[in-house]
């Protein structure tokens, strides 16, 4: 594996098994996407905001079925609101996140010259990219595209002939999030192996950046939750295509009543969950694992209780099997086990609390260089804190009921998964640029994209607590026909011109991104005067990672201004000192 | 990456891939639970005579891998055993199959009108069983002809020995599903 291969273009760039290349597939197709479902949020944002009107910018759009006629009508508002959820959850924080961090960080990180397999590596990504491409084409037949929400819940999408969404656009849905699970699976598997084995001598697992230790844990989860998704969806395909009655009982769809009998939509919803929830921490986790090497990096401390961050990890994803109950607390459950699944709900906050504890303490009194890196990732902490508190409040079953499918939950996920996650992932791309790229980004751009980013996001999901509260449901094309809502239109009006500031603040940051590439500054070899490996290793992209032998680890990535040292950073290839003790 | 650790390597993916089809496998059977207790018309079935034989066959494969080191270390040839697991493969597959026939004779079957969730369990389950045991025989082949080609050693049999893995895995799939249908 050491020896040099010989690449050309399509070896380089498009059939790659470097792994910092399918790193950089993985950004780049999650960043397209992100585009992409963004857009979406405009227009059904705009939408709102105008009750009544069909959205200008709607019209605008390229495909035929989002082109005929009629503007957005309430199918399509639901069509743009499932492809929305869909995109952000799977392709951008799932793939786009994991499937980029895992890829660059794991082996550069653990001192190895490339992921175990490149080829199931390879395959991975391409899996994605297929379903990417699947997921797309459902935008362009003409019943449209699923419609049903990101969570698919049956008879609607268990009935193709129930509304348009549910025929080709479901089928192409499914298809799609089966690659795409089969991609995911591929990664996982690859990323939890070449931990195990790979790591270069001396680097214990006790000596793991945590950025690691997150990565191998999220992939964990996700080996052992999406097969769940994949039972999940064959009943569902054998209840949509071979008349199985798994989920459907007692249906009268347009007069015809249907022979199935027995099955149980909750089921369904059992099933989707206990994937659900811990894929809501296979979105989290890589952000949180960025984030603790971020804010080390940048207060030039080391991560305050490694051992407890590790211990909270492991926690959270225990228990993050246990609670997926609480997204049904409205199905009729009985309500012993609403309590139980309270009980466990709220014990995530303990490990969760221990997090936030021990991130704080690390900037305390620390050296903190504000690069916009660190202001993303104290975003994301911050975020936490702010979707965390909302979470306490929907994971108690008698509180929960009152704001069910409101938007008091849209403003709680968003911006405890979404937010959290989207700047944990921008604190990755502005702290790894350097790496990826041989170069820096702009840092004034870098923080006007932050502060930008930050006041809009909470300008837009914020008062979506206010609207929850007062009643307003979720998934719902207009506003305008239930007087008892018109008050609140004023506080819709804001969020949609923060949604649409908020989006444009974007632009900047790809403006950088891509400007960066070719002609940002060149960077240094260590430019954040970090410890870890991946900055011992040459700033041009060699494949094979290292030059001649691989770095041997003497320390862990945590000695940040150790008294007693030189310098403020001592990397981890660097012996200790006679008498020197170790962390 | 030297042998000895890509073996590693190898067989580690393979472990963790048996555990992410374990949970498949768990989910569908916790959904088998659920629905029993909770619906109204659960029809029961009585499982068909062949299951039993397919049960029989299988764990008859899964003993005769066992005899494969031992020959091996010997020095001798392998071909006739890991042969007769593949043809005793192919014969639980036609077990499964003539199973399904005496489920419909019977009257259960897994879709349309007069399908019970009960019998569209029973399918699935034994199904995707299935599918995953065509994987095996398709690893059985390649061993079969490797081993005829005398391509294996005591040093050297990784891939033997990752689909007797998988063949085991299988056996006790088949066995802890057969065990849950007849008494659950
Ligand atoms: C770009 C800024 C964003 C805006 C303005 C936005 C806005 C919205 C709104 C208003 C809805 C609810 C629409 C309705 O229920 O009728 C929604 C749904 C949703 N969003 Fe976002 N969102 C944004 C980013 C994100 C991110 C980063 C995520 C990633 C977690 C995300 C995930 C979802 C999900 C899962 C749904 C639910 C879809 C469903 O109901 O099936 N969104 N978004
Ligand atoms: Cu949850």
């Amino acid at each position: 594996m050491s020896e040099h291969h010989k690449e050309n273009f399509i070896t380089k760039y498009i059939f790659s098994m470097d792994h910092k290349m399918i790193a950089k597939q993985f950004l780049l197709t999650g960043m397209f996407m992100a585009v992409v479902g963004m857009l979406m949020s405009a227009i059904f944002r705009v939408q709102l905001a105008n009750p009544g009107e069909t959205s200008v910018l709607y019209n605008l759009l390229p495909s035929a079925w989002l082109n005929d006629a009629g503007g957005l009508n309430p199918d399509k508002y639901l069509a743009l609101v499932t492809m929305h959820g869909t995109i952000l959850v799977f392709w951008v924080l799932t793939a786009g996140l994991s499937g980029t961090f895992a890829n660059f960080l794991i082996p550069l990180q653990i001192g190895a010259r490339d992921m175990a397999s490149g080829f199931l590596n390879m395959l991975s990504y391409w899996f994605f990219f297929i379903a990417t491409v699947v997921l797309m084409s459902s935008l362009f037949v003409e019943s449209g595209p699923a419609s049903g929400g990101w969570t698919i819940y049956p008879p609607l999408s268990a009935l193709p002939q129930a509304i348009p969404g549910s025929g080709t656009g479901m089928t192409l849905w499914l298809i799609s999030i089966t690659l795409f699970v089969v991609g995911s699976l591929l990664g996982g598997l690859n990323y939890i192996v070449t931990i195990l084995n790979l790591r270069t001598i001396g680097m214990t697992m006790k000596r793991l950046p945590l950025t690691v230790w997150a990565l191998l844990i999220t992939a964990i989860l996700g080996v052992l939750s999406f097969p769940v998704l994949l039972s999940c969806g064959l009943l569902l395909v054998f209840d949509r295509s071979f008349g199985t009655s798994f989920y459907l009982s007692d249906i009268i769809i347009n007069g015809e009543i249907l022979h199935n009998e027995g099955g149980s939509p909750i089921l369904f919803e059992h099933l989707f969950w206990f994937l659900g929830h811990p894929e809501v921490y296979i979105i989290l986790l890589p952000a949180l694992g960025i984030v603790s090497e971020v804010i080390a990096v940048n207060s030039r401390k080391p991560i305050f209780g490694y051992k407890a961050m590790v211990g909270a990890l492991l926690l959270i994803a225990f228990l993050s099997f246990i609670v997926w109950g609480h997204h049904m607390f409205m199905t009729g459950m009985n309500p012993f086990l609403g309590s139980v699944f309270t009980f466990t709900t709220l014990l995530i906050a303990i490990p969760s609390a221990v997090k936030v504890f021990n991130y704080l303490a690390t900037l305390w009194r620390g050296n903190i260089r504000f690069t916009p890196a660190m202001l993303f990732a104290i975003g994301t902490v911050s975020a936490f804190i702010t979707g965390g508190l909302t979470g306490i409040i929907l994971g108690d079953s008698a509180l929960d009921i009152n704001v069910h499918d409101t938007y008091f939950v849209v403003g709680h996920f968003h911006i405890v998964m979404g937010l959290s996650a989207i700047y944990g992932m921008f604190a990755g791309v502005y702290h790894w640029f350097p790496k990826m790229y041989g170069r820096m980004m702009n840092k004034n751009l870098g923080y006007i994209h932050f502060w930008g980013t930050f006041i809009c996001a909470y300008g837009v999901f914020f008062p979506m607590h206010f609207l929850g509260l007062a009643g307003l449901p979720r998934r719902y094309y207009s506003n305008s026909a239930f007087p008892m809502f018109d008050g609140l239109s004023d506080i819709n009006a804001l969020i949609t011109f923060f949604a649409l500031a908020g989006a444009v603040v974007q632009v900047i940051f790809l403006f950088n991104f891509f400007y960066s590439i070719f002609k940002g500054t060149k960077a240094t070899q260590n430019p954040w005067k970090s410890n870890t490996l991946e900055w011992t290793t040459p700033i041009e992209r060699i494949h094979g990672n290292w030059p001649g032998d691989l770095p041997v680890v003497k320390r862990w990535a945590y000695d940040y201004s150790k008294p007693g040292a030189d310098e403020d950073f001592i990397l981890q290839t660097e012996p200790l000192k006679e008498g020197e003790v170790e962390h | 990456m030297d042998i000895a650790l890509r073996n590693i390597v190898k067989k580690q993916l393979l472990w963790i891939s048996l555990a992410a089809i374990s949970m498949f496998f768990a989910s569908m059977l916790s959904a088998f639970i659920v629905e029993k207790a909770d619906v109204g018309n659960w029809k029961e079935f009585i499982l068909p005579n062949y299951f039993v034989l397919s049960t029989g066959v299988i764990i008859l494969s899964s003993l005769v891998l066992f005899f494969i080191k031992p020959q091996l270390k010997k020095e001798k040839s392998i071909f006739g055993l890991v042969f007769t697991v593949l043809i005793l493969g192919i014969l639980f597959s036609y077990f499964q199959i003539k199973g399904w026939q005496q489920l419909t004779n019977q009257g259960i079957y897994l879709t349309g009108v007069g399908s019970n969730i009960s019998g569209s369990f029973l399918y699935i389950l034994t199904l995707t069983h299935l599918l995953h045991l065509v994987g095996g025989i398709v690893g059985l082949c390649i061993s079969t002809i490797k081993s005829k080609q005398n391509l294996y050693s005591i040093n050297n049999y990784l891939g033997l020995e990752l689909t007797a893995i998988y063949w085991h895995f299988l056996t006790v799939l088949w066995v802890v599903l057969f065990a849950f249908l007849k008494f659950y």
